[in-house]
């Protein structure tokens, strides 16, 4: 026999919307979404809310919980206040559709403006060979479930919309990252350049490195460590530091 | 909480709908923990360090024991004709300072560009001095944002040159180190002073070797660690070191501010130097 606790909901669309009072059953090891689908089937059979894996894998179920980015399916009920209500937002950061689904395209358009993978000319896919030290670091930042709780969470979007069109958020600036890191991207043969790429095109100096973007990745990716700031690294090389660049002259 | 007072919508879309709306929450957050817990701190505890330091800076006394040879960290290298004899370990190339010029006047530059453009403090910073955010999910009060984008936090990419400049000044440090096991009567001698120069002096090494800036300088910059091993074990090592900046962030500022305190108590004879060996 589980216990109840009290639910608020965000319902609307872009009209507006509020937090709508529920009670709900909460049975033991339950974690958010499970009660989300209960108040579904028992008391709001038009609540909208996006979802697939329950397992963490998809990325779906992105919302606030408690004002804090989470996953729904991995947000265990055992881990919040339990004198307080629960309550469960959309994502602020991109347009909202209704109840607890946004249209995340704004992510879809960023990922789009990343040049993609280029291999060296003349291999073929099949023929890509690497040894794993140079590749595990691109392979932390694979492990990516596009949750978008990283782009929702990152201030400089959330808090200044004006700022959409400059910065591609904490999740597409790892992807430029994991690509120039990684050992058989020859986009630099291609006149492509990845790190003045993510400075001017995609506004890596937009980021001031206050690490939400990594607390609330539920893969528990470095972003920061491991991306942002290793690519601030790289921009430096070329944009900040000529002691670099001449010694790079200077060896050919 | 409450956005407006129209009901739970039908589900139906109806015309004249605005597109790429946000979702309309007044609060400026919903969290239920205490995120303000943090920052705060950090604004306390950065506040004391910078008050404590800008005292020590301009009292120009109680800085070294000459019979010890302890020399404060803040006051490392002393290199004008106004500093106490015997703390000079590299002479005196500048002249005497006028009572309103601190005598680290060189150093002091260099050891705030380190922490203020350091990876882990500038988060600090920003969260608990520009609110900018004050915590994640927690809007920030700025109505305009330009980051690192723009003149004067652009120049925090100029990180790795403090680095470079403070890793000098470590090693002037780690020799102030050595020297506090070397008392002015000669001969080898422990005392707590020299011991808590120690283990600042290792405290600072560690946070330097754990900053961002020397574990790219070290290899990070890489594209295939495999044609570079010794540089990829540097790399490795680093980073291990680099998952404790934070630690060795806080760590390294109070011990610094301890062992200033150690060493001004003694100067002052406030306290007798606890002697373990010679």
């Amino acid at each position: 026999m589980g216990n109840q606790r009290r639910f608020q909901v965000w319902r609307g669309d872009t009209h507006g919307g509020n937090l709508v009072d529920f009670d709900a059953e909460v049975n033991e090891g339950e974690v958010v979404l499970d009660v989300i689908h209960r108040l579904q089937a028992t008391k709001a059979p038009d609540l909208a809310v996006r979802w697939n894996c329950k397992a963490g894998k998809c990325g779906s179920c992105s919302a606030e919980i408690n004002g804090r980015p989470r996953l729904m399916c991995m947000t265990r009920m055992s881990m919040l206040p339990p004198q307080l209500p629960v309550t469960v937002t959309p994502l602020r950061t991109f347009p909202v559709i209704r109840d607890l689904v946004t249209d995340v395209a704004y992510n879809y358009q960023k990922a789009r403006e990343v040049r993609s993978f280029m291999p060296p000319k003349g291999v073929q896919p099949g023929e890509y060979r690497m040894q794993q030290v140079d590749v595990e670091r691109s392979q932390e930042f694979r492990k990516c479930i596009e949750c978008f709780l990283c782009q929702n969470t990152c201030h400089v979007i959330r808090d200044h919309e004006e700022n959409e069109t400059n910065f591609s958020g904490p999740r597409f600036l790892m992807r430029i990252a994991e690509l120039d890191m990684h050992p058989l991207d020859a986009a630099d043969e291609e006149g492509v350049d990845r790190k003045r790429s993510a400075q001017d095109e995609h506004g890596l100096g937009f980021c001031n490195i206050t690490k939400c973007c990594t607390e609330v990745c539920p893969e528990h990716i470095k972003i920061t460590d491991n991306a942002l700031i290793p690519m601030k690294e790289r921009v430096a090389d070329i944009r900040f530091d000529p002691l670099i660049r001449l010694f790079r002259r200077k060896r050919g | 909480m409450t956005t407006t007072s129209s009901p739970p919508p039908s589900g139906v879309a109806q015309p004249g709908r605005i597109p790429s709306a946000r979702v309309a929450i007044s609060a400026r957050t919903l969290r239920t923990d205490r995120w303000w817990v943090s920052p705060l701190v950090t604004a306390i505890v950065l506040g004391v360090f910078v008050v404590y330091t800008t005292v020590r800076l301009f009292m120009r006394n109680d800085y070294w024991v000459g019979e010890y040879h302890y020399l404060t960290p803040l006051y490392s290298p002393c290199l004008s004709n106004s500093c106490a004899p015997g703390s000079s370990h590299f002479g005196t190339p500048l002249p005497a300072f006028p009572l309103a010029l601190p005598l680290p006047i060189l150093i002091l530059p260099i050891l705030a560009g380190f922490r203020v453009s350091c990876y882990y403090y500038r988060k600090a910073g920003y969260r608990a001095f520009l609110l900018s955010p004050p915590g994640c999910a927690v809007t920030e009060p700025a109505k305009k944002y330009t980051g690192e984008t723009r003149l004067p936090l652009i120049l925090q990419n100029l990180h790795r040159y403090f680095f470079y400049l403070a890793s000098v000044l470590l090693l002037i440090n780690t020799y102030d180190a050595v020297s506090a096991f070397l008392p002015a009567d000669g001969g080898f001698g422990v005392g707590l002073g020299s011991l808590i120069l120690l283990i600042n002096v290792t405290m600072l090494w560690l946070y330097s070797l754990s900053c961002h800036a020397c574990r790219h300088i070290f290899g990070g910059r890489l594209k295939h660690f495999s044609k570079h091993p010794m540089q990829y074990w540097f790399w490795t090592q680093l980073s291990k070191l680099n998952g404790r900046h934070m630690q060795f962030a806080w760590t390294s500022l109070i011990t610094v501010m301890l062992t200033d305190f150690y060493v001004m108590a003694v100067s002052a004879g406030w306290i007798a130097d606890l002697r373990l060996f010679n």
